[in-house]
């Protein structure tokens, strides 16, 4: 074959269109992604949350292993980021309390309720935030593009958003690193600790709570807080808004 | 048709200098907003969008109303409308790139900005919104360039552009619509959670839209000496009263609604916006402003030797656009906010860093305003000279 110049730049070009595809279509495809066989699986995962037992040290322990665990950032202004953290009895569950109530005062645990009609999941105008088929409602960190329309479509308050950027109010020394910082600029809130119930562990702030929240499979009529939800009286959070929310509070 | 933006007297050109000092300022303001991200804002975890959100909502609505003269132009034959609708026209352009500008500076990840393209969302009324935006803004710079081309070269506009224009109208119709979607379809936001929400937006924007290009018609009379049309202007002035009025009834019908059922969650948005909680009062003196305001325009413009008499009519149409802007640009948002989903009372106040950006992307949009309207009427007055 005779080569000559143009020859060689369509040889050139047609091998750089080759290689620019092929290695994304060799890397694509399912074989990609590994299911982790020790993960710990569900139908739809749920918490029961035992008010009666949430003393300020349990409560306290919970928040510690959460925020330490994901790396959330310490800012004490109205900027604040928060996964778990407290509130009173009234103020989560008003709809449900009266005047005479005795818990109304009463601290209590809240997070994101993992809800199995998730708004916040509707109203994502980029599938940054979404729902594992475990009804788990997670956040993609790097394409979530800060509308804070998630924000606004939550009816519990749940999402935080980085108004600073994390790493200044994080300690170096202390960032665990198996779990990435944020960017500024992004939503985040409570994962249900996703990447651990993957690797076989149950969620930092039940393990830490040790017997005061239950976790489990709730369409599993044998699992722990399926048969606690059985036995007591529970309550959800704002019910008639049909958010359908995976947090319990016993009652 | 483009040379004209070049051709000004210096009065034109310290404008636009001025015009630029301001956008310079803001973009100065956005590149501290971009390093410290939106830490520079008074939004916070409780009340997660504010002004910048506020100026685009109320913003749609400027832009929506463009088709108060396509309607009565092109489905009614209103003649007086014919001179002045490149204005309007020109007015939608540039509030909708205001529009736009705004949702880009309050993005956390404005980097990240095309990820709504690259992974549209149907579900997502926002998605939505961009879509109707930015048709409405193409469709508003095509049949505004198309006929002003036309009537340049003396016929009439080209038949393949009515298409265009009829789309427009309920086009028109649909940003501000969807733009009330963006706040009516959310559980637990019982401020917005109102059917009555899109009506109430483009009532109050048909009231404010007019009212803006009635006072940019005064301005040009006075500084591109060239008069509109006293029977145009009287027009206007008819719907801005008509939606002036739709605005306030519909207002009137929604604290009904709240303070008779007295249901909580509604009513406790109300007495905030109105009365203040826990001793936040500032938003509830702007609310009685926005309200006297509204009702002295109203009073003012249904006697018709008012509305004739110009001095009357523009400070009426400043009456109908403070409060209109009050009610849409400061009290919607952070009432909706306000009590929070934990029946906190939060607060929020605009930064001067916010603030500055505010009025950077307000001058960017008269920028574009004067330059539209400095071709739209060279080529009338040449149309006109003969």
């Amino acid at each position: 074959m005779k080569s000559n110049r143009r020859k060689f730049i369509k040889f050139a070009g047609l091998a750089a269109l080759g290689w620019s595809i092929c290695p994304s279509l060799a890397g694509a495809g399912p074989s990609r992604y590994k299911r982790i066989e020790e993960g710990l699986r569900a139908e739809r995962w749920a918490m029961a949350i035992d008010t009666t037992k949430l003393t300020q040290e349990v409560m306290e322990r919970a928040i510690a292993a959460c925020h330490e665990l994901h790396n959330v950032p310490r800012i004490e202004s109205d900027k604040n980021i928060k996964w778990i953290w407290v509130e009173t009895f009234y103020n989560l569950i008003y709809d449900q309390s009266h005047p005479y109530l005795q818990e109304r005062q009463l601290p209590v645990l809240t997070l994101c309720n993992h809800c199995d009609n998730p708004p916040c999941v509707r109203v994502c105008p980029t599938k940054a935030t979404f729902s594992r088929e475990d009804g788990i409602v997670l956040m993609d960190f790097h394409r979530c593009i800060g509308c804070r329309f998630c924000m606004a479509g939550c009816p519990f308050g749940a999402r935080s958003f980085n108004y600073y950027d994390p790493k200044l109010f994080l300690d170096e020394d202390e960032i665990n690193r198996d779990f990435p910082t944020r960017d500024m600029g992004v939503v985040e809130k409570c994962e249900f600790c996703a990447h651990l119930l993957d690797q076989g562990q149950r969620p930092a702030c039940v393990e830490a709570a040790e017997g005061v929240l239950f976790f489990g499979d709730v369409r599993d009529p044998e699992s722990e807080v399926r048969q606690v939800l059985g036995e007591r009286y529970s309550l959800v959070r704002k019910p008639k808004l049909g958010t359908e929310p995976q947090v319990y509070y016993l009652i | 048709m483009l040379e004209k933006a070049i051709q000004g007297s210096a009065l034109y050109w310290i404008w636009l200098l001025v015009l630029l000092a301001v956008i310079g300022v803001g973009f100065f303001a956005y590149l501290t907003q971009l390093d410290q991200g939106l830490s520079v804002t008074g939004l916070n975890r409780d009340v997660s969008w504010g002004f910048y959100i506020a100026q685009f909502t109320f913003l749609v609505g400027v832009a929506a109303s463009a088709v108060m003269m396509v309607i009565p132009k092109y489905l009614h034959n209103h003649k007086a409308f014919a001179r002045m609708l490149i204005l309007g026209e020109f007015l939608a352009v540039a509030a909708v790139i205001m529009c736009l500008l705004f949702i880009i500076v309050d993005l956390g990840q404005p980097q990240r900005l095309f990820n709504v393209v690259l992974y549209p969302t149907p579900s997502s009324i926002l998605f939505w919104d961009m879509v109707v935006l930015n048709g409405y803004l193409f469709l508003n710079i095509f049949v505004g360039w198309v006929t002003l081309q036309a009537e340049r070269k003396r016929v009439g506009p080209p038949r393949w552009i009515i298409p265009f224009i009829y789309i427009s109208i309920p086009w028109a119709i649909s940003i501000h619509t969807v733009t009330a979607f963006l706040y009516a379809g959310l559980p637990g936001r019982d401020f917005w959670l109102t059917a009555v929400l899109a009506p109430s937006f483009l009532a109050s924007a048909f009231a404010a839209g007019p009212a803006l290009l009635i006072l940019l018609a005064y301005a040009i009379k006075i500084f591109a000496k060239w008069d509109p049309g006293k029977e145009a202007i009287q027009s206007l002035a008819k719907v801005v009263i008509y939606a002036m009025l739709a605005h306030l009834f519909i207002i009137a019908c929604k604290v009904f609604t709240a303070a008779y059922s007295m249901v909580p969650d509604k009513l406790e948005h109300y007495k905030y916006l109105y009365f203040g909680l826990e001793g936040h009062t500032m938003l509830a003196t702007f609310s009685w402003v926005a309200i006297s305001a509204g009702v002295i325009a109203v009073i003012t413009l249904l006697f018709p030797k008012n509305r004739q008499a110009d001095n009357i009519l523009a400070f009426s149409m400043i009456l109908v656009l403070m409060s209109t802007w009050i009610d849409k640009g400061l009290g919607l948002i952070t009432a909706g906010f306000i009590p929070t989903p934990l029946h906190h009372i939060a607060t929020y106040i605009p930064t001067q860093t916010e603030l500055l950006i505010t009025l950077g992307i307000w001058a960017t949009g008269f920028l574009i305003i004067t330059v539209l309207y400095k071709v739209g009427i060279g080529v009338r007055k040449e149309i006109e000279s003969g």
